[in-house]
């Protein structure tokens, strides 16, 4: 099955020789959200704005709803919102104004009910008569979603949604893209806050120096790199690990009333059951027992690591 | 071609432009109103009354054209190349970038605006000119056609400039620098027939004399050039700036990276 969104083999290299995407591949299904994620320059704003159309590519090619971002342009473009991330908006215009004018230019007719419809699930339908300069920060932000779906776009770009964002707002963000992915629109949001990704996505793709390092369902990457950590809370402090539980990673909290156990959720054995009837045997009484599983955080921070190792040592 | 342009996006440019210049209406007429008015003493009664006449018509009839294209002029220049700078210093211009707009529809709908205005701002002249002096129009058809075609032609440079221009500055330096001297040396306040033979034909060099020549002859069918060659001229104007602006926007010149 094609995607709604296929690209390939894009590279993007400017005047001066920077490459800032090199041969980017991947495929993205309908109705999904995904969350392209990397440190900053690394070339995410720059595969967005490609197939939006504001930054020309030096290779390869984009289809959006099966057309050609390049010869079929006005049909690939009204299927696409952007949210982009500065904010940018005509400072005199009204809230109203700026979404129809924005309807307009997508070529479609006027249609009061839907804009309603949108300012309203957007908290924006009592300032639809301020003026763009006499909002919040936040507000502005809602005013480009709003114009972004002015003209029901079948796929919408976030780019940086949240940056600079207060944690307030940033849940309010996070409950509209989930009221658009209830609405079947396709998501794309680039951002640097892993939780972010954490929190919407189904599929993340992680972007490195322009490269594509991998794309995946959320729950596999963090299954496959992420182990989980077994917290054992004792009701007595331990001096020290019992020489009988030795040489199975087991590490003792400084106040000796913890210990921590990392295991692997897809070994056959994670060795759980024997390291508590272990304890018991040692007559160490447990109060309490948690899991915890890696945050994306870590599991990014490996991937862009493993990915320096290994340009490393290609060079060497 | 036309039908792949995309309409209600041009409609939808050209009546956020108008709305702009609606909104501040009184500033939009006032300040033209204003000028033609202190020209029209100054010139027109003070020193006009010592003229007499050239070629047979009032003086302050006379530069009644000349006014009229002056403002015309400026106006055009100024509302599209603030109209397309606008957005781009205020980051909106994305969404012009992103939408299914080519630069033919970015182009009239701007273009259009600009023009719009000054053709407006123009016949407002001409109206206010009706309380000073008395003012015939010998074929008010061609007097139309040349204020459309000088409108677009300069609504058109207007818009490269805006395209081009990276500051305020650079924006304001073109009307002030080039403009307003083209319009003087183009014979706004005489004709180019009362210059020495040499700076006449220097004077011919000014494309800005063939329009202001042609508006005239509409007028009082009195004109320094033949109002074939100023159509012509206006005409080769009109498409050089198309063709450039539509090379703007197919290599994206300072509008995408």
């Amino acid at each position: 099955m094609t995607g709604i969104i296929e690209i390939d083999n894009l590279s993007k290299e400017y005047g001066g020789g920077t490459k800032a995407l090199s041969n980017v591949s991947m495929s993205i299904e309908e109705g999904e959200i995904i969350a392209l994620l990397g440190p900053n320059g690394a070339g995410k704003t720059t595969l967005i704005s490609i197939i939006c159309g504001l930054v020309v590519p030096t290779g390869g090619s984009v289809r959006v709803g099966g057309y050609d971002i390049g010869k079929d342009w006005r049909a690939a473009r009204k299927l696409i919102g952007l949210v982009p991330q500065e904010i940018a908006l005509e400072p005199f215009e009204t809230v109203l104004n700026c979404v129809r004018f924005t309807r307009g230019l997508y070529g479609e007719g006027p249609d009061d009910a839907y804009i309603e419809q949108v300012l309203r699930s957007l908290a924006l339908w009592e300032k639809r008569n301020a003026a763009t300069k006499e909002l919040s920060g936040g507000m502005k932000r809602r005013v480009l979603i709003a114009k972004a779906l002015a003209h029901r776009p079948k796929v919408l770009f976030l780019d940086e949604p949240t940056a600079g964002v207060d944690v307030a707002l940033r849940r309010e963000m996070w409950q509209v893209v989930e009221g658009l992915r209830r609405d079947g629109v396709t998501i794309i949001l680039t951002t640097h806050y892993l939780e972010e990704a954490e929190e919407m996505a189904d599929r993340i793709g992680v972007i490195n120096k322009g490269q594509l390092l991998l794309v995946k369902p959320k729950d596999e990457l963090m299954g496959e790199f992420g182990g989980k950590t077994l917290r054992i809370e004792l009701d007595e402090p331990l001096q020290a690990i019992p020489s009988e539980l030795a040489g199975r990673g087991l590490v003792l909290a400084p106040d000796g009333l913890e210990i921590s156990y990392d295991y692997d959720t897809r070994a056959e054995r994670t060795g759980i059951a024997r390291l508590l009837g272990d304890l018991a045997a040692q007559g160490i009484t447990v109060r309490d027992v948690s899991t915890r599983q890696s945050s994306l955080e870590e599991v990014f921070i490996t991937l862009v690591q493993e990915d320096r190792a290994e340009k490393a040592e290609n060079a060497a | 071609m036309m039908a792949e342009i995309n309409w209600p996006g041009v409609w939808a440019i050209f009546h956020h432009e108008m709305m702009r210049f609606f909104r501040t209406i009184w500033q939009s007429l006032a300040s033209p109103v204003v000028s033609t008015v202190l020209y029209f003493v100054v010139f027109g009664a003070a020193i006009g009354g010592r003229i007499q006449s050239v070629e047979g018509v009032p003086y302050g009839a006379f530069i009644v054209p000349g006014l009229m294209m002056l403002t015309v002029l400026q106006q055009s220049v100024s509302n599209a190349s603030f109209g397309i700078y606008f957005p781009k210093f205020s980051g909106t211009i994305y969404e012009y970038l992103v939408s299914p707009v080519g630069w033919v529809e970015v182009t009239m709908g701007f273009v259009g605006a600009a023009a719009a205005k000054a053709i407006l701002i123009a016949l407002i002249i001409l109206l206010t000119s009706f309380g000073f002096v008395g003012v015939h129009i010998l074929h008010p058809f061609w007097m139309l056609a040349f204020l459309f075609l000088t409108a677009l032609g300069f609504s058109l440079l207007g818009f490269i400039l805006g395209l081009w221009a990276k500051s305020f500055e650079q924006l304001q330096i073109v009307p002030m620098m080039v403009i307003t001297p083209l319009v003087f040396l183009g014979g706004a306040f005489y004709s180019a027939s009362m210059l020495p033979p040499f700076w006449e034909a220097v004077a011919k060099l000014n494309p800005v004399l063939y329009l202001i020549s042609g508006f005239r002859w509409s007028f009082f069918g009195l004109a320094d050039v033949p109002v074939g060659v100023s159509l012509v001229a206006v005409a080769i104007f009109i498409g050089i700036c198309f063709a450039i602006i539509r090379w703007i926007f197919m290599t994206g010149w300072r509008l995408r990276e």
